[in-house]
């Protein structure tokens, strides 16, 4: 039970007006982020991650996490009124809710959705309460050749387990941690990749990278589409409220089924989108009446909304104990930590407590403030889709290039972030995944330095990787994953020979 | 399914939120380009970033000295691997049939995307002279105004309060200082 202490500390910490105001304008920005097209959750967070390098780390994690949390809640506004996801991982949410907003019931979907999310980040919470110490207390005993192989699995997972073409995967993320090398290299002080030019000594910085791919890129990608919206204002009373909360326990087999999933695949690296797709199609196959999915029903809410919040949160667990992030949002997470002079990993836990503790009890306190907000101003959220297009795309491109700018105070970078635009965009359009580069982007140096001091211990040997039982399985099996549909093909032989098909997201 | 049924319609007290967009692309536009050909090109872009990584890395030292692995071996491999996955894109999008009658992006698309994109490109020109800030004011009015076909003088007051609350957020309250011009040096910031 230290855990409890600690966090009890945590509040502690917390509880100070500017924390809780901080934490309030978190919020409402990532609600804004969520319910905006153009701008997701990752791009949110990294253009907003500015605004918190001249703050205290801590209050800096709770705004940023915050942010995250609001953009959580924000997909499912416009999923719900206005059928049109706002995230990817709300994409599920719609089958069922704008049906029900179209039957005038969106006060009801609205408020299922919202306290399906708290619940499901809730279970994640938790998790990562009482995972997360006991885990990073494991790693502690981690030497470079274990966390080289811990990197390895997650590389090779996403490869193996992604849904993309591989070798777009592979592309993809080779690209990240080739970009990562790129400037003084950390160990000799040598140059790398540079080319000469004196702007690329600093390195290519990812926070930038990631302003680009996503901030930049997306609104290219948004202008493509048909921008025309009609959708149902609404407005939640507390009387429906209580009615849905009321019969929630009705639903308790759907929502802790969804946490489990949201919370599975939200530490590995699937991802939010998977869950909640995953959550509403186990409720649709367990319920007695599958087909009246789709139609409105408010298990079809409570499904997707409690798997992708699980997962969104629980991603956070590898990032807080291992320092490596389960999902996009946390790899720029991550890289906030690194601004802020934190290393991130499981010395983490033991060097700054107060943070990490503060971080964790902000994640049960944003989601409670969160809910509330969201629940008393729906229709003032709603009601920003009002604001033409043409007026926020620009807003959106200033937003990105003051965030991309102020990282390192260097115009090049605003170009850079063009030119990730640009990649990230094409990218996108022919599927290639983007959250591998991210990941590996962030992940590179570390990576790198791991396997070169394992090299160093070992005089070049590779058979450290299997010089002990713990990092001999983790290493063994980063590679069965990595061959894992070669492995999965074998195992069913019998089976058809569909699943080789290359999806594009 | 979307559609909403008249019953349905009278029933709802609630106000509709409308917002119409009168230069959506037409879905029969023409297409500019294939999959399939942005495929090859990006996978020939690809490659030979791969190369140039790949002898520079080669040139910083790819073996073995007394203090472990030089400092181009692990990028090297990277390239390596970067180069094989192109390459293998490159045959896959060659061979591929279905792929290259599929459309990257129609006239009509491209059309909006430039729209965004130059102005964007421009933005950055500007930025680079005059500053952040007289950047950011010229690129929210004159899109406002000729993309979007707004009211001048709501442009000109969005741009405006916009840029304004940026300088106080960034530069005064949370002391992130943007690239100024001589606009801004006027009025001695």
């Amino acid at each position: 039970m230290e855990a409890f202490g600690l966090l009890v500390h945590g509040f502690a910490v917390l509880l100070t007006w500017k924390t809780l105001v901080l934490m309030m304008v978190g919020l409402v920005l990532g609600i804004f982020v969520g319910v905006l097209p153009g701008l997701g959750g990752p791009n949110g967070v990294a253009i907003l991650l500015p605004l918190t390098f001249t703050m205290d780390p801590t209050s800096a994690i709770v705004m940023l996490s915050c942010i995250y949390w609001g953009a959580l809640f924000g997909g499912a506004i416009t999923s719900i009124l206005f059928n049109i996801p706002g995230e990817a991982w709300s994409v599920a949410t719609t089958f069922d809710g704008y049906p029900m907003a179209q039957q005038g019931r969106a006060a009801e979907a609205l408020t299922a959705a919202f306290t399906s999310s708290f619940v499901g980040s809730l279970v994640a919470v938790l998790l990562i309460t009482f995972l997360a110490p006991m885990i990073s207390s494991f790693a502690l005993k981690f030497g470079p050749p274990e966390f080289f192989a811990v990197y390895l699995l997650t590389f090779c997972s996403f490869v193996g387990l992604g849904r993309e073409a591989k070798h777009k995967t592979v592309i993809s993320m080779s690209l990240g941690l080739l970009l990562a090398g790129v400037g003084m290299d950390t160990v000799s002080g040598q140059l790398r990749m540079t080319f000469g030019t004196a702007e690329l000594l600093r390195g290519i910085n990812f926070l930038v990278a990631v302003i680009g791919l996503f901030g930049i890129s997306e609104i290219l990608l948004t202008m493509e589409e048909r921008l025309a919206l009609r959708g149902h204002a609404a407005s939640i009373s507390l009387r429906v409220v209580l009615s849905v909360w009321k019969d929630l326990p009705k639903y308790w087999v759907t929502l802790l089924r969804s946490s489990f999933i949201g919370c599975w695949l939200g530490i590995t690296p699937g991802g939010a989108i998977a869950a909640s797709f995953m959550g509403y199609n186990l409720a649709k196959r367990f319920a007695n009446d599958p087909e009246s999915f789709g139609k409105g029903r408010i298990e079809g809410v409570f499904a997707p909304e409690t798997a992708a919040h699980a997962s969104g949160t629980a991603a956070l667990l590898p990032m807080l104990a291992l320092g490596i992030p389960g999902s996009g949002t946390a790899a720029i997470l991550l890289g906030g930590l690194m601004v802020w002079g934190l290393n991130p990993g499981p010395l983490l836990f033991v060097e700054h407590k107060d943070f990490v503790w503060g971080l964790i009890a902000s994640m049960y306190l944003g989601n409670v403030v969160g809910l509330m907000l969201v629940l008393t101003t729906v229709p003032i959220f709603a009601s920003i889709l009002r604001v033409p297009f043409a007026a926020v795309a620009p807003m959106i491109v200033v937003s990105c290039a003051i965030g991309a700018y102020a990282i390192q105070n260097a115009m090049f970078d605003i170009w850079l972030m063009l030119g990730f635009g640009v990649v990230g965009y094409v990218f996108k359009k022919i599927g290639i995944p983007l959250a591998p580069f991210t990941l590996a982007l962030v992940l590179g140096n570390r990576a790198e330095d791991a396997f070169r001091l394992s090299m160093i211990g070992s005089g070049g040997d590779l058979k450290v990787f299997w010089s002990n039982g713990l990092v001999g399985s983790i290493t063994t099996l980063a590679i069965v994953l990595l061959f894992w549909p070669l492995i999965d093909g074998l195992l069913s032989r019998a089976g058809s020979t569909q699943g080789a098909k290359p999806a594009s997201p | 399914m979307n559609l909403l049924r008249p019953s349905q319609l009278m029933s709802q007290t609630d106000l509709e939120i409308v917002v119409e967009d009168p230069t959506a692309p037409e879905h029969d536009s023409p297409s500019v380009v294939s999959s399939g050909t942005v495929e090859i090109v990006v996978s020939l872009l690809l490659l030979a970033l791969a190369a140039t990584l790949g002898y520079d890395n080669w040139r910083t030292g790819i073996s073995w000295d007394s203090t472990g692995p030089e400092p181009g071996y692990f990028p090297f491999y990277l390239s390596t691997i970067l180069g094989g996955g192109s390459l293998y894109g490159l045959i896959v999008a060659l061979l591929a049939r279905r792929a290259a009658s599929e459309t990257f992006v129609t006239r009509a698309q491209a059309r909006r995307v430039l729209a965004v994109f130059v102005p964007t490109l421009l933005f950055c020109l500007v930025t680079q002279f005059l500053g952040l800030y007289v950047a950011s004011f010229l690129l929210i009015a004159s899109f406002m105004r000729l993309v979007g076909k707004i009211a001048l003088w709501k442009s000109l007051l969005t741009a405006f309060l916009f840029t304004a609350i940026m300088f106080v957020t960034f530069d005064i309250a949370f002391d992130v200082i943007m690239p100024k011009g001589p606009l801004e040096a006027a009025f001695g910031y």
